[in-house]
């Protein structure tokens, strides 16, 4: 990663709406954010990719289900399998599932309804690029925007998550009837993590908290900063 | 058809029809009579509220753009200013409430941009029936709860936060709900963008979505009162797509930040034809459109239908020939739509080509001068049948607890977050304030600045007061922004009336107009955009005349602001008055535990209230108060336990303060002086270190030591004490439920 400051590309499809608040977090972090345009199949070099909430493609047939084939996903996908830290964050979550980056799917809420509240999670894993500035066990209050963040799995791979210990974070208060509260997962090379909250509203004590920066800031540790 | 037929089922009357002839000096083909009819519309043309509406004050230091526009524009320093503009979307919303909403929202939203700003935050104003207790309660939530379901699926999608609003339930809204949805834009001033065509030979471009049938006819429709047969206007209303509104927005402000606009208009009450006189008639030159150029959803599609559709997600603007090559690729690369459709003329008409055959001509001049009807204003007889409210005739309450736990639980008092929960309230990462305050508080990034965003309406206080109400809307908008620390700078408002042809309707709306002036004008905050929606009835009658008020201030420092929580244990709260008396007079308390909707609420002393709410902003602005809050609906005691549920901590009177209220402003009664409503009044809490300094600060104004925070229950004397658990439970409750 050379001696220069760390860059973190952030995905923009059609409909992508957190795109900019992400590359806001992102510069508070003292990284530098670069944008990776959706019909662009080039990662620029990134060290690190966020892939950011909205409703990509208007979240049109399923959430992430048209984005998955955007030209950027191809390049992202070999930056994955070769090990490179991607985190998925709402929609962008739902964008890794479609892609098979990420095992399971997010189902509609329970409730039926759109939720925006904040929830605490509790962080499970630690040995993630995204979690590993974080305490193992510590708790976090984390803002959730979501209509479809109902975590689902088949119970064999819920088995599999909880027996590997993929379960990265876990709600204290469940908001929309995810399986064993499930909040965010990693894959099998813990590289790629997928997340419903969204750390990067809560980057800035100007807003009332800045906890996020410690799952956005984590990448920086792996990084060698 | 006959002619007179046909110009009825266009809703033009005859007189309009006869001017129309004169003014053109020849017959019109349809075409052209149906640019006349949507365009002279009230929705459009104002016809019966332009007179009334000239009384709003609409200048100021500030202001950068006022009333005319898609926005109005104030400053706000730094170099950055607001654009900002409510809009109704009630008719709409009676018949297909999800979607009614949703381009309500969608259609405010490119009001904002067409004044070339980035949107940044949503609010909305509701009205609806009571959701038990009515003959129409299952309707009332069905309405309700699918505009809400709108309001969020467009505005979570299109990522424009909302983050405020009101609403209220009475029965007067049952069969018509009102739904008026505010957007506030931010932009540096230097780029503030204009809709005035100009430059013979400049290209019209046509941006966004195809153009379908949906909406035809729809602003006509809004005109009209709502019946039975209002069922079957459903294919007036527009269908939204968020997506393609997200998509517009960006690709709209990279054109403009790359200078490759001459102006821009949004189509919204009667599409093409309202866009392309308005941008000719304000830039003094004519415009040709050529309908077959234009992108449409379905084959066979009249020339008329094409330039008055509503179909929504577009926006036309004027693009130098050169420049319009670059214009189109960008559309493409947003992946919407970019077409030219047409080009600016010498001629100051509007003339419709299809397929480079002129259709239609109509100087665009004519198109937005509509007819004004100036009536008498002439009282009422209901206003004098109003029963006064005498405290003496309602007993007493024998359970306080009770009544504050009803209070409480009541609809149009407990909480709101089962509703802004369904609202992406924090997308864009500016919001410094949510809702559940008394105004959103928003950051400008970049700045130390921000901005402060509330709406409000007294429909029941307007019916029964419309001068009184109108004065009293405004002035707790600009309480909610004191209250928060923020400067009101200007305001914007929908007009929600009845029929302006009946004489009960007409002069509500004056009155109201009446009261709202004379509250801008002592507060100083000009009107700069608004709405009217008139024909708000139903064969059941009219609404409660609520015109609703969106009011703007500025924070310097955005870090300075208040919220109504308590925040620490053993605080000093003190209430500050400016004087106003405190009546039962339609209150809430009378509505909700006495069933009663009576008396004439007393008229706010604007000045003595301006005075009191600038301390109070003075205070929190100097750091000395984080926790403020107005006392409105359900009295002091209600206001007190706001402050208590929202930070979790409770309150306790101190002793002989309840005996000494009751005596005093209670004239006797307990309730009067508790649950009583007033006029510009706070209540504010400091840590007892700073009571001196709070002290000196008040020298001059009323106020009243009333209690200390602590503990989990709210206690006063020996009337009320229950805990914050139990009030919790009713306020918490859900709506949709």
């Amino acid at each position: 990663m050379g001696g220069g400051r760390v860059r973190i590309g952030v995905t923009v499809f059609p409909g992508s709406n957190c795109d900019r608040d992400a590359l806001h977090a992102v510069e508070r972090l003292g990284a530098v954010p670069v944008e990776l345009w959706h019909a662009d199949p080039d990662l620029k070099g990134v060290d690190a990719v966020i892939v950011p909430g909205g409703f990509s493609y208007g979240d049109y047939l399923r959430p992430g289900a048209i984005a998955r084939f955007a030209k950027v996903m191809a390049p992202l996908e070999d930056f994955a399998f070769s090990g490179g830290p991607v985190l998925g964050v709402c929609n962008g979550f739902q964008v890794l599932t479609e892609a098979h980056l990420l095992p399971g799917a997010l189902l509609r809420n329970i409730s039926m309804r759109f939720v925006c509240d904040r929830v605490r999670v509790r962080v499970e894993a630690t040995d993630t690029p995204w979690t590993a500035g974080c305490e193992a066990g510590e708790e976090l209050a984390l803002p959730v925007a979501h209509n479809e963040g109902n975590y689902f799995a088949d119970p064999a791979t819920l088995a599999e998550l909880e027996d590997e210990g993929r379960v990265v974070l876990r709600y204290l208060e469940n908001p929309n009837g995810s399986a064993n509260d499930i909040a965010g997962v990693c894959n099998e090379g813990r590289n790629v993590v997928g997340i419903m909250p969204h750390p990067e509203r809560v980057s800035d004590p100007a807003l009332g908290s800045d906890e996020g920066l410690k799952i956005l800031g984590s990448v920086l540790l792996g990084a060698g900063v | 058809m006959s002619v007179r037929e046909t110009y009825s089922a266009l809703g033009l009357s005859e007189a309009e029809y006869g001017r129309i002839v004169e003014l053109l000096g020849r017959e019109p083909n349809y075409l052209e009579l149906s640019l006349f009819s949507v365009m002279w519309s009230e929705h459009c043309g104002y016809k019966n509220s332009r007179p009334l509406l000239r009384r709003f004050p609409n200048e100021g230091e500030r202001v950068l753009q006022g009333p005319g526009e898609n926005a109005g524009v104030v400053e706000v320093g730094d170099g950055w200013a607001l654009a900002f503009k409510m809009e109704s979307h009630n008719h709409p919303s009676a018949v297909e409430p999800y979607e009614g909403a949703a381009t309500g929202v969608g259609g405010i939203i490119r009001d904002v941009l067409a004044m070339g700003a980035r949107p940044v935050a949503l609010l909305d104003s509701l009205r609806f029936g009571p959701l038990e207790g009515s003959p129409d309660a299952g309707r009332n939530r069905y309405l309700f709860r699918e505009v809400v379901r709108g309001i969020g699926g467009y505005g979570n999608a299109v990522g424009v936060p909302t983050v405020g609003g009101e609403v209220e339930f009475a029965e007067a809204y049952s069969g018509n709900p009102l739904v008026n949805a505010m957007c506030v834009g931010l932009i540096r001033v230097e780029d503030l963008t204009r809709s005035a065509a100009s430059g013979e030979g400049n290209l019209v471009v046509l941006l966004g979505s195809k153009t379908g049938r949906d909406g035809i006819h729809g602003a006509t429709f809004a005109s009209d009162e709502l019946s039975e047969e209002s069922e079957s206007k459903r294919s007036n209303v527009q269908v939204g797509d968020p997506f393609a509104e997200k998509m517009a927005i960006e690709c709209c402000l990279e054109l403009l930040e790359k200078g490759l606009l001459v102006s821009l208009q949004d189509l919204g009450a009667a599409g093409i034809t309202s866009s392309a006189s308005e941008m000719a008639a304000k830039g003094g030159v004519g415009i040709e459109i050529d309908t077959g150029l234009v992108p449409r959803r379905e084959g066979g599609m009249e020339a008329w239908e094409v330039m008055i559709s509503e179909s929504q997600e577009r926006m036309l603007a004027v693009v130098e020939p050169e420049k319009a090559g670059e214009v189109l690729r960008l559309a493409g690369c947003y992946g919407i739509g970019g077409t030219v459709i047409g080009r600016v003329a010498g001629h100051g008409d509007l003339r419709v080509f299809h397929d480079g055959e002129q259709v239609g001509t109509v100087p665009a001049e004519h198109l937005a001068d509509a007819p004004v009807y100036e009536r008498e204003v002439v009282r009422p007889a209901y206003l004098d049948e109003i029963p006064d409210l005498d405290p003496g005739v309602l007993p007493e309450p024998e359970d306080y607890n009770e009544v504050l736990l009803k209070m409480l639980a009541h609809p149009n008092l407990c909480s709101r977050r089962s509703i802004y929960r369904q609202y992406d309230h924090e997308v864009g990462t500016n919001t410094v304030v949510a809702p559940g305050a008394d105004a959103a508080v928003m950051r400008i990034k970049g700045t130390r600045r921000g901005f402060a965003v509330t709406t409000d309406g007294r429909g029941r206080h307007c019916y029964l007061d419309p001068r009184g109400g109108g004065a009293a809307t405004v002035a707790e908008a600009y309480r909610n922004l004191s209250c928060v620390g923020a400067e009101p700078v200007a305001a914007t408002d929908c007009l929600n009336f009845g029929s302006p042809e009946k004489r009960e309707g007409y002069y509500q709306l004056a009155g109201c107009i009446e009261g709202m002036s004379e509250a801008c004008e002592v507060f100083g905050t000009p009107v700069v955009s608004g709405n009217v929606s008139l024909y708000n009835e139903t064969d059941r009658g009219a609404i409660y005349p609520t015109p609703t008020v969106g009011m703007v201030g500025v924070l310097e420092d955005v870090g300075r602001h208040a919220t109504p929580a308590f925040k620490r244990e053993g605080d000093v709260v003190v209430v500050i008055g400016s004087g106003s008396r405190v009546s039962l007079a339609g209150s809430d308390y009378a509505q909700i535990i006495h069933g009663q909707v009576a008396g004439r609420p007393p008229r706010p002393n604007l000045q003595a209230e301006k005075r009191t709410a600038d301390l109070v902003r003075e205070m929190v602005r100097s750091g000395l108060v984080d926790t403020a809050h107005d006392i409105s609906g359900g009295g002091e005691i209600v206001a007190v336990a706001e402050m208590a549920l929202a930070g979790g901590i409770g309150i306790e009177y101190t002793e002989g303060e309840l005996e000494r209220m009751t005596a005093g402003q209670g004239g006797g009664r307990a309730d009067v002086a508790l649950i009583g409503e007033e006029s510009g009044t706070f209540i504010v809490a400091v840590p007892e270190e700073r009571w001196d300094d709070l002290q000196e600060a008040l020298v001059g104004f009323a106020y009243d030591q009333i209690g200390e925070t602590g503990g989990d229950r709210l206690k006063i004397g020996d009337l009320v004490d229950v805990s914050l658990e139990e009030l919790r439970e009713v306020y918490e409750r859900d709506l949709f439920e």
